[in-house]
């Protein structure tokens, strides 16, 4: 039996790294908001890595933050170990990456959605998506409860007809033995959505007190721990090392005679696993001359004797992994607490959204995170909160809020995903950014912080507290700009250091866009008369030394900017208009673009039919003027 | 709307005396004045005034040619944004190195119907006009696409594949090192930039070295038509020509005996030279063994072996026929208007198929055929170039040369201690801009790279 349970504006299905972000963003921009899981226990759960952020990923981290989202303050206050990475190769790759604990970063995530206003949690398992009309008007769930509202956002993860492979045995699944959700594909399937079959993986864990550390490397993590969220007011916290070790020859052996043995090469895996997380197993086959691969040993947790073995992501048989597990150092008597396994799931075409995540199909239904193909923590959370938003603007009746590729990763991965699909579970990667130097660690305030109180999401206390960095910064770089000095008082440190001397006077300004002259440096020879904090101080460093590549950069943006405020109208039909190759018809009816600027990043769409479109633009807006 | 700067060659390449280049866009007086030598600056020159000066080269200020400079200012010109259009001396010579100019001068060479886009998005010519535009550009999409794909096979894109390769082998290290900063893959150390920097980078300037002195640019292809007398040598020449003429000036082209012509098909310029003057004579070894004729075979990169089909097939085309094995050649079955002596069939058993043209003078549209056929050879990889670049052309070689200046920037950065992250910006556009010249620039390449290249994961 079924019965009416509420009416909400907007409902969110899955409570993992998309859902939460979604679910606040909503309820903090005031829409009365559900949040909907299968199971309360495990809201934010990370079944796989505890590790948050990285290069791109930390860097999502921070944009959440910006906007006004929870992963970057959650990681901040239950982290156990801090490093910021990639500290020699330039700060536009430097990013931050946290050891999490898992089960307490669960705990304070589940507390901010219970505390959070506007928002309802609830356990339930959603069975059916209802919509009336292309619109979206509900949702139905196993027991019958009928939820009506404005949007849906479905943050699915891996639990859509989940299927668990470890050897030769397999079982419908979520993940880490969750209970799947085996009805909800149907019904999108239902609604007109085509959906594919994806694949990843997982490590087995081990018991610390079972692991011999004396001829292991620790890997600890930095002493004055930075942290993800833009504030002062987070204290550092007590960090745990990690331990670095490598498989051997054994360890290939094993792999090799039990290869027949492994679902990947036995052909019982049909979903599309992902090329940068490959199983060890992969590795073996694929690099055969490798005599040894990097594991690393990382705490889930604070409070728990429970070993994550990075490096090892396997589906072989459970006893095949506890034998390859003792043949590498320090693991020679290992007690394996869980075997690894290979996970399948549905997900859907991406390319089956506009870039505010809502389904082209469905009125007011979005999605995020692993059910558009993506993977990692990181990458759902950053599509959740854009989803979460738009969801709200959509039930409120405002405007959209989409991020370009020059503003965000976030916009890099969601612009790649609904403009060319994904053939492999999605990984943001710096390489896919093509203005990867402005999207900085450092900068993500500058970046985003504007849309985020603009849009009412970012707290007027935090955004007060940047619009006092900004200032800083400005006012730092006018008196780097004003300040002049002359070649003697450079003489004694620069021939020190072996600097070479300019001939001339020059501006502090000049003298820090040399490579050899650090800040630091700077500002012990020629101090500021006023305190200049390091957040400041390390942004006016990073815009100066970077102006020329940045501003290069930008005029690129500009160029591909006008092209974006091209709208192409929603009916446009692309197979009428002459001058268009055939492939390029076919592509552009399937993706839809919003506006030209996305239809130039169409595979197979050439600069000529870009030139096609904009005389079509042009011939259509002259014969409306003719007509009108 | 476009603000960046285009330039094309706005009339016929070949022999006619004068030639016409057109620039455009809101820096074309700033580009033209980098290479033009006359009394003003073409910034400072009032709107629709003719100059009279010099093209000169930008980097050592050498004379190219005289030309006369026509300023036409926005939004009064034909785009409705800055136009100048340099009037020069015509051939292939001349006009390619001025083009060449503007293109190192800060100009990229517009795209087909691209000054007509420009004139449409600035309110200039009719709906019309724009939709012959649409088309245009739409066949030249096909057409392209089709001629890129030959080119595939070209070994100037050989060579710059090969450059790519190496390229994105060092892109795929250095991303790894960004990504996976705590993978135990090599680092990619300054050194190992540095290394693999300066070997590309001579290698570039070698292929630079080539390119600039390549053949085609001052000869084209050398194309040689033979046959027996009278088959009609002489008017297929004349066609090829003339056709060229035709397409752009409209001006019909008188007959003349011409010996040798430079012409155009598809932007591959080819040299033809007609064999005629050979006696005629049973003895074809004899006749092959007029020094003339035979200097011109032993040098020709493609033969053109005209028959007459309305006659039955002689010794003398039967040992021309022979010649198909040792050199690219088609056979042009002439005179087809007439009834014909010669079947496919028959001349099918010397030379494949695809390889055989029927033509008839009277048919010209036949031409079309016989100019598929010959850059079927072309781009099909069968030409054995005397140069690797072949069919370098200004474009070519001013993306070459861009090419190299990003190489460059990596290595001084280098020297300058700047960081991985801004080191792989110029080496990208190295990659970029060397894609550009054989229409490639897949994001998804790099990732492919990064993954066959190096053992990732967790």
């Amino acid at each position: 039996m079924s019965y009416h349970a509420g009416e909400y504006d907007v409902i969110v299905i899955g409570a993992g790294h998309a859902g939460s972000e979604a679910a606040l963003a909503a309820a903090r921009l005031g829409s009365k908001t559900l949040l909907l899981t299968i199971n309360l226990d495990t809201i934010a759960f990370m079944p796989c890595n505890p590790s948050i952020g990285g290069p791109a990923k930390g860097i999502v981290v921070r944009e959440i933050d910006a906007l006004g989202g929870q992963m970057a303050l959650t990681t901040d206050l239950t982290y156990i170990q801090m490093r910021l990475l990639n500290t020699g190769k330039g700060p536009a790759v430097q990013a931050l990456r946290a050891q999490s604990d898992k089960a307490l970063y669960g705990r304070v995530m589940k507390e901010t959605i219970e505390n959070q206003e506007n928002l309802t949690l609830r356990q339930g398992m959603v069975e059916r998506i209802v919509a009336n009309g292309g619109k979206v008007a509900g949702v139905v769930t196993q027991t019958g409860a009928q939820y009506f509202a404005k949007a849906v956002v479905l943050t699915t993860g891996t639990y859509l007809r989940g299927r668990i492979i470890i050897g030769d045995v397999s079982y419908q699944s979520g993940p880490n033995g969750q209970l799947p959700s085996m009805r909800l594909t149907d019904s999108l399937i239902d609604l007109g959505f085509s959906l594919t079959r994806f694949k990843t993986g997982t490590p087995p864990r081990v018991n610390r007190n079972s692991i011999c550390f004396d001829h292991l490397a620790a890997q600890p993590g930095d002493p004055e721990p930075r942290h993800f969220s833009f504030r002062d007011d987070v204290a550092p916290r007590d960090q745990m090392d990690c331990w670095l070790t490598y498989t051997t020859e054994d360890t290939h052996g094993i792999i090799g005679e039990n290869l027949h043995r492994a679902p990947m090469f036995s052909g019982d895996i049909e979903g599309r696993g992902p090329r940068y997380c490959p199983s060890i197993e992969d590795k073996v086959v694929r690099f055969r001359d490798r005599p040894a691969h990097q594991v690393f040993l990382e705490p889930e947790g604070r409070n728990t004797a429970e070993w994550y073995v990075q490096g090892l992501s396997t589906s072989l048989p459970e006893d095949v992994q506890v034998q390859m597990l003792r043949t590498i150092p320090g693991l020679e008597r290992v007690e394996m607490l869980r075997p690894g396994y290979a996970i399948e799931y549905d997900a859907m075409l991406p390319t089956q959204l506009w870039p505010t995540l809502e389904t082209k199909m469905v009125s007011g239904l979005f999605t995020a995170g692993q059910i558009n193909g993506t993977s990692g923590y990181e990458e759902a959370a950053g599509q959740g909160i854009m989803a979460g938003i738009n969801a709200a603007m959509h039930a409120l009746n405002r405007e959209p809020v989409v991020l370009h590729r020059s503003d965000a990763y976030i916009g890099v991965m969601i612009d790649d995903l609904v403009t060319k699909g994904t053939s492999e579970p999605y990984r943001l990667l710096t390489s896919r950014a093509e203005y990867r130097l402005l999207l900085r660690n450092d900068n993500a305030d500058e970046r985003l912080m504007d849309i985020g109180h603009r849009i009412g999401l970012l707290p007027n206390e935090r955004y007060d507290r940047f619009l006092a960095k900004r200032e800083g910064v400005e006012a730092e770089k006018r008196r780097l700009r004003s300040v002049r000095v002359q070649p003697s008082q450079l003489e004694e440190v620069f021939s020190d250091r072996g600097i070479a001397m300019p001939s001339a006077a020059v501006t502090l300004e000049q003298l820090l866009k040399r490579p050899e002259i650090d800040y630091t440096l700077l500002n012990q020879m020629f101090p500021s008369g006023e305190t200049v904090s390091d957040e400041v101080s390390q942004q006016v460093e990073i815009d100066t030394k970077y102006e020329g590549y940045v501003t290069r950069q930008t005029q690129e943006i500009n160029k591909q900017k006008k092209l974006e405020e091209l709208r192409l109208p929603a009916d446009i039909e692309f197979s009428a208009i002459a001058g268009l190759s055939n492939e390029s018809k076919e592509k552009l009816a399937q993706v839809k673009p919003m506006n030209v600027g996305q239809a130039s990043r169409i595979e197979g769409v050439s600069p000529a039919d870009i030139s096609v479109l904009l005389i079509w633009l042009e011939a259509r807006s002259r014969r409306r003027a003719a007509n009108g | 709307m476009d603000s960046d700067t285009i330039a094309a060659i706005a009339t016929a390449v070949g022999e006619a005396s004068i030639a016409v280049i057109r620039v455009s866009g809101s820096c074309a007086l700033g580009v033209v004045d980098r290479i033009f030598r006359g009394r003003v600056s073409l910034e400072q020159a009032p709107s629709h005034t003719v100059w009279h000066g010099w093209i000169v080269r930008l980097d050592s200020g050498q004379h190219i040619d005289e030309v006369l400079v026509t300023v036409m200012k926005a939004p009064r010109s034909y785009t409705t944004e800055d136009v100048v259009e340099i009037g020069c001396h015509g051939g292939t010579q001349a006009v390619q190195a001025i083009l060449l100019e503007l293109l190192r001068a800060g100009a990229r060479l517009a795209e087909p119907g691209e000054f007509t886009k420009r004139a449409f998005l600035g309110g200039r010519v009719d709906l019309a006009q724009a939709e012959g535009v649409m088309e245009l550009i739409g066949a030249q999409t096909v057409a392209g696409k089709d001629a890129a794909l030959r080119q595939v096979e070209g070994s100037l894109t050989k060579l710059i594949k090969a450059l790519r390769q190496n390229i994105v082998e060092l892109m795929a290290h250095i991303e790894v090192t960004i990504d996976y900063p705590e993978h135990d893959v090599e680092e990619a150390t300054s050194e190992l930039i540095k290394d693999g920097v300066t070997r590309l980078s001579r290698e570039l300037r070698d292929l630079i070295a080539t390119a600039a002195s390549g053949r085609v640019l001052k000869t084209g292809i050398r194309t040689v038509i033979v046959g027996r007398p009278n088959v009609g040598k002489s008017s297929l020449l004349n066609q090829l020509a003339r056709a060229e003429r035709a397409i752009v000036t409209d001006i019909p082209g008188t007959t003349r005996d011409i010996v040798e012509e430079g012409i155009q098909i598809a932007g591959v310029p080819l040299r033809v030279s007609d064999t005629a003057g050979i006696r005629e004579t049973t003895d074809v070894v004899e006749r092959l063994g007029v020094m003339r004729s035979r200097q011109a075979i032993k040098d020709a990169d493609l033969l053109l072996i005209v028959i007459d089909a309305s006659e039955a097939l002689e010794e003398e085309d039967e040992e021309l026929l022979a010649l198909v094995s040792s050199l690219p050649a088609i056979v042009v079955l002439n005179k087809m208007d007439l009834p014909p002596r010669i079947g496919l069939e028959e001349i099918s058993q010397h030379v494949a198929l695809e390889r055989i043209v029927q033509y008839s003078v009277f048919r010209p549209e036949l031409l079309r055929d016989l100019e598929q056929a010959i850059l079927r050879v072309v781009f099909g990889g069968e030409l054995q170039p005397r140069d690797a670049t072949f069919l370098a052309n200004a474009r070519h070689l001013s993306l070459l040369e861009q090419a190299s200046v990003s190489l460059q920037q990596v290595l001084e950065s280098l020297d300058m201690g700047v960081t991985l992250d801004v080191l792989a910006v110029d080496l990208r556009q190295a990659w970029v801009t060397l894609g550009e010249i054989i229409g490639e620039t897949p994001r998804e390449d790099l990732l492919d790279q990064i993954f066959s290249q190096f053992c990732l994961g967790k």
